[in-house]
């Protein structure tokens, strides 16, 4: 029996010695091949529900955010003339874009055309290339725009950072702030998830009254009307914090729309 | 070769008489940071226990072609893919408890509790005995995360499953929350008591004294 050399191709391989450099090469090769098959097959099996898991997580946090900003529930109960309605935003333009709907934007960003890459010393946000096209959330009473909530997203300390944040009517305070995606250091850096800290967003002022950007997460606790309180031990994820909410309230992100909505354009 | 126990020793063994974490003290720092409440202490010790008897089934099955050189990179290329596939299945279909779990189902690959099993007892046994063995030892691990998880939560929190059982005074009831319970250091120190516990229970687990104290008068 152990004489024989087996014909088999396949059982001749797996009767070679357990030490030789072709079977430890095969076992290798043969152990990586079926454990890619396993886990991308897992991943892209499973990718549909947890993209939507996600969305109504992100949709969940949407309606928390808005519950948390003071008057806001009364108001939208209240009037049936406030109602949050979904807008595609042209960055650059700071409109409404004329041919993408919310339906087509996913589609629409898969298109690098539709990216505009940022050089470094526009990058505040440290994300590379830009979205030309945004969708956003705006409540409007009677014509009037009361309350816009804007997705953003920049570099943290350990990865990406998105939230989204409220602008009050007035187009110069900030109503509040949600974190959807982090992964910075927890009980650090990942306590920007927490309700407690984001509540110092609301009321907090973005720029004064000339339009300077004036924004900021503070080195302690918050000493102007311009500040939220920073976080102890979290220096790199706060510089993150206000880099991204600079970003993206100023000329490269959402200011033309800011601008737009103040003068009451949009 | 010695015998092989029964399938029911193997079985039986590791959930007290040699349970992975207050035995062999091994798994301990996940024990700690997902015991906060009882919901993602059971996630973990379900998705642990399932981790542990895959791999070892594939492991065990082959066992005769694996090359030594490369044993335990293949073993835990196995046990790492299991747990991506766990991990991604909770991902979708329990994803508020994969939120609160975050890198803890990820880090199951480096619990010591898998590459323990698999490295001694899977490689040597035929399937049936290594599953049996990864069960044993995996609601081994179970059984203490869910003593933890459950005081933890009791105390911590005054719920079970997030059911009130303690109402709490702030919410009119009588119970005071202990706040260090939903910390880490009162995992230690109750992992601490049980092996205690355990012990007094069961001498036989008391390793010997590293140094034995000189017999000597002490100078009063």
């Amino acid at each position: 029996m152990a004489d024989q050399t087996p014909t088999n191709p396949w059982k001749r391989l797996l009767a070679l010695p357990n030490e030789s450099r072709g079977k430890t090469l095969f076992v290798a090769f043969a152990t990586a091949l079926v454990c890619t098959l396993l886990v991308s097959g897992a991943t892209v099996l499973l990718r549909p529900i947890q993209t939507a898991n996600r969305a109504a997580e992100t949709q969940l946090r949407l309606e928390a955010l808005l519950s948390a900003i003071p008057g806001m529930t009364a108001l939208l109960s209240s009037s049936d003339s406030a109602q949050l309605s979904t807008v595609v935003i042209d960055l650059a333009q700071g409109r409404a874009a004329q041919e993408i709907t919310p339906e087509t934007l996913e589609t629409a960003l898969l298109d690098t055309a539709n990216w505009t890459a940022l050089s470094p010393e526009l990058d505040l946000a440290g994300i590379g290339t830009r979205p030309d096209y945004a969708q956003v959330y705006l409540l409007r009473d009677g014509e009037a725009v009361k309350l816009m909530v804007l997705p953003i997203a920049g570099a943290g300390y350990n990865g990406p950072i998105e939230a989204m944040i409220a602008i009050n009517g007035d187009m110069e305070s900030i109503a509040g702030l949600t974190v959807t995606g982090q992964s910075e250091t927890p009980g650090l850096g990942a306590r920007i998830e927490e309700p407690a800290w984001q509540q110092g967003f609301a009321g907090t002022k973005f720029r004064d009254e000339r339009g300077e950007m004036r924004f900021a997460v503070a080195r302690g606790p918050a000493t102007t009307d311009y500040e939220v309180d920073g976080i102890t031990g979290a220096t790199r994820t706060s510089t993150a914090m206000t880099r991204m909410v600079r970003f993206w309230l100023g000329p490269q992100g959402y200011g033309p729309l800011i601008d737009a909505v103040k003068r009451g354009e949009f | 070769m010695p015998p092989r126990p029964s399938l029911l020793r193997t079985f039986k063994g590791p959930l007290v008489e040699g349970n992975p974490v207050t035995v062999q003290i091994l798994g301990i720092c996940s024990a700690l940071a997902v015991t906060t409440s009882l919901d993602t202490a059971v996630t973990m010790a379900v998705s642990l226990t399932v981790v542990l008897v895959l791999s070892a089934a594939v492991v065990s099955l082959i066992r005769r072609h694996i090359p030594n050189a490369i044993r335990l990179i293949v073993q835990i290329a196995i046990v790492a893919s299991m747990v991506i596939v766990i991990d991604q299945i909770l991902q979708a279909w329990f994803f508020e408890i994969s939120l609160r779990l975050s890198v803890f189902v990820g880090l199951i690959t480096t619990n010591c509790i898998v590459l323990g099993r698999t490295e001694s007892f899977a490689r040597q046994n035929p399937p049936l005995p290594a599953m049996i063995d990864a069960l044993g030892n995996g609601l081994g691990y179970s059984a203490v995360l869910i003593v933890i998880g459950a005081i933890r939560e009791l105390f911590g929190a005054g719920t079970l499953f997030g059911l009130t059982v303690l109402p709490l005074a702030e919410e009119g009831g009588w119970f005071t929350p202990l706040n260090l319970m939903r910390l880490a250091p009162s995992a230690f120190f109750l992992l601490a008591g049980l092996v205690w516990a355990l012990r007094s229970v069961l001498p036989d687990q008391a390793e010997p004294p590293e140094t034995i104290p000189p017999d000597v008068p002490e100078g009063r």
